[in-house]
């Protein structure tokens, strides 16, 4: 079988007594948006941390580019090239945006203690490295509007800010799969509008595959290629946006059932 | 006027193995959060590690000192790596505990291994080789003391502020899950900063042991870099240093007017005040989570 781009195969996880995850199979394309919806409480968020090495599932397999990610540190997962940002966002609150975006960075510097601490002065080595990943972050927070708070301390800015600022240190990962929990949580329409935009840019322009969880059924239904929908950690159903949004469990669990 | 002068001379100096110490606590604590109790201790190990080498084995001075840095950092890395990284779902009380914990074992073996007895470390300049500029004293060691603590402080801000592993640092110090997140190996980092911070300690121990060299040395200097850590508010790494000094001269000028009972008491007396009045620190930027 040739080995797909994104597998998860039989995911369980459980704590406790209770069951969070039961038997989630997917596949995922490369350059594909694919969605994951479901009630508050579904288990969508312990999706992500079972892919980004959060969580150590019970049963079943991840693979990511041919590559079991089974027992792997999340920063090793980091390196294989998955990014993501969190529901609750998780930015280092006390530095200012360049840097949190710069963080972003650290897989791809090669800079070590000793070379950083013996060449000095922007031709060295540790010099040049910082110019080019520099560019690297000045294009990212050109690419998401956020020159005017670049050098803010990212815990007093607006929540949606910083929703955008985590997108950006996921971007500057370089990832080729990017997990999005609820980007557009919080967001007025206008917002909304300029990140579902931003979204498909990060999709067309820069090939980045993304798995993205969302509430806003109208933003699932117009930018995924393809949704699974799941309740009580347990799959309900998966295909297009279309398909899902027929199927009668769905409708009954996540929509409710006047419609 | 002459005695206020050579008090607050003597001040800074004994400040200077007072910031030493300190800095090496709040290094550890600002990645971990953990006060490490073994810090007096790690630094002891390593002083009586660089005698062995210079009495039993007859090394140069240099050779010794350089040995002995590398074996600070390397035990640094071990009692991260072998100890407090297996504790199973830690929690900071069982980690400060652990500290102790080490502490305790790294005193015993010292005891058991080099003796109890007072020793001095053969060292070029003797404890009482002194500077004299108009009427006061100062001591060559001390001199020493005070430009080793300003060279390792500078190297240690510039390492923090500029270098790629620094930002690392306080990212895992922000917000540990979101530097695994974005790929910072954050268990390398906790070993690294037990590897500088054991070396930094290693600097303290090894200025102070020409003067006297028994089990018990890193106590007093341990104790008062923690008190210095805690005015200075605990992660500020500017703050332990000026409280450091500041806790240095209130000590000696304390023990030359009131009285030299009390002296080394004075250090907890300025804990206390300063926990009542100013809890996060007289430096600290004391931070709270959002959302």
């Amino acid at each position: 079988m040739e080995s797909s781009f994104f597998l998860v195969d039989h995911l369980s996880i459980s704590f406790g007594g209770i069951k969070a995850l039961q038997n989630i199979s997917f596949t995922m394309n490369k350059g594909e948006i694919f969605s994951v919806i479901g009630p508050n409480g579904a288990g969508k968020t312990t999706l992500f941390n079972c892919i980004s090495g959060l969580y150590k599932p019970d049963q079943g397999n991840i693979q990511f580019k041919g590559n079991s990610i089974e027992n792997k540190k999340p920063d090793t997962i980091a390196r294989m090239g998955i990014a993501r940002t969190f529901q609750n966002i998780e930015l280092f609150s006390h530095m200012n945006t360049m840097e949190n975006i710069m963080l972003g960075r650290h897989i791809h510097m090669k800079t070590g203690v000793f070379k950083g601490m013996f060449l000095w002065g922007k031709s060295s080595f540790a010099g040049k490295e910082e110019i080019v990943h520099r560019e690297r972050v000045e294009e990212i927070i050109d690419f998401l509007e956020l020159q005017n708070v670049r050098d803010k301390f990212v815990g007093a800015l607006p929540y949606g800010t910083q929703k955008l600022i985590e997108l950006g240190r996921a971007l500057a990962l370089e990832p080729d799969l990017l997990l999005l929990d609820e980007p557009c949580a919080g967001m007025n329409s206008e917002e909304k509008q300029d990140m579902i935009f931003w979204i498909k840019d990060i999709q067309d322009e820069l090939g980045i595959s993304i798995l993205l969880i969302e509430h806003d059924m109208k933003m699932v239904m117009d930018i995924s290629s393809r949704v699974l929908a799941i309740n009580f950690g347990k799959q309900v159903t998966l295909g297009s946006p279309e398909e899902v949004q027929q199927n009668k469990e769905v409708l009954k669990a996540y929509i409710g059932e006047e419609n | 006027m002459i005695d206020l002068i050579q008090m607050i001379v003597n001040g800074v100096a004994v400040g200077s193995s007072y910031a030493l110490m300190g800095l090496a606590m709040v290094i550890i604590y600002k990645t971990s959060e953990v006060p490490n109790f073994a810090q007096g201790e790690m630094a002891l190990i390593s002083s009586f590690f660089a005698m062995m080498l210079l009495t039993s084995f007859n090394m140069s001075l240099y050779l010794a000192f350089f040995l002995t840095f590398v074996f600070a950092v390397l035990l640094g890395f071990f009692l991260e790596f072998a100890i407090l990284r297996r504790a199973k779902e830690p929690n900071i009380l069982g980690m400060i505990v652990i500290t102790i914990g080490i502490e305790m074992i790294i005193l015993g073996f010292v005891s058991w291994k080099f003796g109890a007895d007072q020793k001095t470390m053969p060292f070029p300049i003797g404890p009482y080789d002194s500077f004299i500029i108009g009427d006061i004293f100062v001591s060559k060691l001390e001199v020493l003391t005070l430009v080793a603590a300003l060279l390792l402080m500078t190297t240690l801000y510039l390492f923090f502020r500029y270098s790629k592993l620094g930002l690392a640092m306080k990212a895992t110090q922000q917000n540990s899950v979101a530097a695994q997140i974005v790929g910072v190996r954050t268990n390398r980092i906790m070993m690294m900063t037990w590897g500088i911070s054991s070396l930094v300690g290693a600097v303290a121990g090894l200025l102070i042991s020409p003067t006297i060299m028994q089990p018990f040395m890193m106590w007093d200097p341990m104790l008062k870099g923690f008190a210095a850590a805690v005015m200075g508010g605990m992660t500020s790494l500017p703050g332990v240093i000026v409280a450091a000094y500041m806790l240095g001269i209130i000590e000696n000028l304390f023990g030359g007017y009131i009285s030299i009972e009390f002296k080394t008491v004075v250090a907890f007396v300025i804990i206390v005040l300063v926990l009542c009045v100013k809890p996060s620190g007289l430096f600290a930027r004391h931070y709270i989570k959002k959302v």
